[in-house]
């Protein structure tokens, strides 16, 4: 592998780090949901370097421009109340998680740097072109070999959706309350304007 | 210098790590669905990784292509749940709700 695709890695692959961190880490939401926008950036310059470069364009359009965008709406729906003010109960927890966790990675990774395996040929169709990771060699693969499980994923959000709309819709008992009172009062407005107007039609008529 | 496979599966165990402390550690229902979607994004890593030493066929890059849609789903459906639950306590904190417990 050339150089430049050597600093491509070091560089997203930093970036995407220092975005969950970030993500994880910040006080309030909103910071952390431009974290989640630097990671996912950075992920998709990593596919880029896997040589998936369908998916690094699916990265960006469908993470970078409808989750972080769907998070930003709701952060600014609920307002001040989406920051939580932190227990200091959990210290001892935190360090406690932070350590194990930690420890864990370094090992993992320990263990993984290094290790390197044999480069195959890559796909290609009958004109001799290299299609991988391209959009003709996914389309293939997906409407060939993964037919049943994409038109289940579109029934699934669909079904997400209406889920969504549901659950987001439903009131709570108080709020059911105050509709209730609101069209009681309505009621009472309509009745007494009528009222009003049958009046005012006897009094023209005689 | 050479890229092999190892260091971009310890780059997907970093972050899959990061995320899963995030998860464990963060009292806010916000800040918790971002710690998902980073575990889940470090999982594609690691697929599409794998793939990449494997190109003769593109399970590991369809595979990803699902994950992807199946975390805008959820993303969907856990907002809806914090906009529902910040209405019936006005609160996003994930230690408070316990109308579920016992």
């Amino acid at each position: 592998m050339s150089t430049s695709n050597f600093v491509l890695f070091l560089v997203s692959g930093g970036l995407a780090i220092v975005g969950a961190i970030g993500t994880v880490a910040s006080r309030k939401p909103l910071r952390a949901a431009v974290a989640l926008l630097l990671h996912i950036i950075a992920l998709a310059a990593l596919y880029l370097t896997l040589h998936a470069e369908l998916l690094a364009a699916l990265q960006l359009l469908v993470y970078a421009g409808a989750i972080v965008v769907l998070f930003v709406f709701v952060i600014m729906l609920i307002g001040p109340a989406a920051e939580v003010p932190s227990n200091p109960r959990g210290k001892i927890t935190r360090l406690l998680s932070l350590v194990v966790g930690g420890s864990v990675m370094a090992t993992v990774s320990f263990a993984l740097v290094g290790h390197t395996a044999p480069r195959l040929p890559m796909l290609r169709n009958e004109a001799g072109e290299n299609i991988f990771g391209t959009v003709e060699g996914m389309g293939v693969a997906i409407y060939q070999q993964a037919l049943v499980p994409f038109e289940l994923v579109s029934a699934a959000l669909l079904v997400a959706i209406i889920g969504a709309i549901a659950i987001a819709r439903s009131r709570t008992p108080q709020e059911q309350a105050v509709v209730v009172e609101r069209q009681a009062e309505r009621i009472e407005l309509a009745a007494a304007r009528d009222a009003e107007l049958a009046q005012a039609t006897a009094k023209v008529g005689s | 210098m050479d890229v092999g496979i190892g260091e971009y599966l310890a780059l997907a165990s970093i972050l899959f790590g990061i995320g899963a402390m995030g998860f464990l550690t963060r009292r806010n229902f916000l800040i918790q669905l971002m710690s998902i979607e980073v575990m889940l994004n470090s999982v594609n890593v690691m697929l599409v990784a794998f793939n990449r030493y494997q190109p003769s066929n593109h399970d590991g890059q369809v595979f990803a292509f699902f994950v992807i849609a199946i975390a805008a789903a959820e993303a969907a459906v856990g907002l809806a749940i914090v906009i529902s639950l910040f209405r019936l306590q006005k609160s996003v904190e994930t230690d408070l709700p316990s109308a579920l417990k016992h």
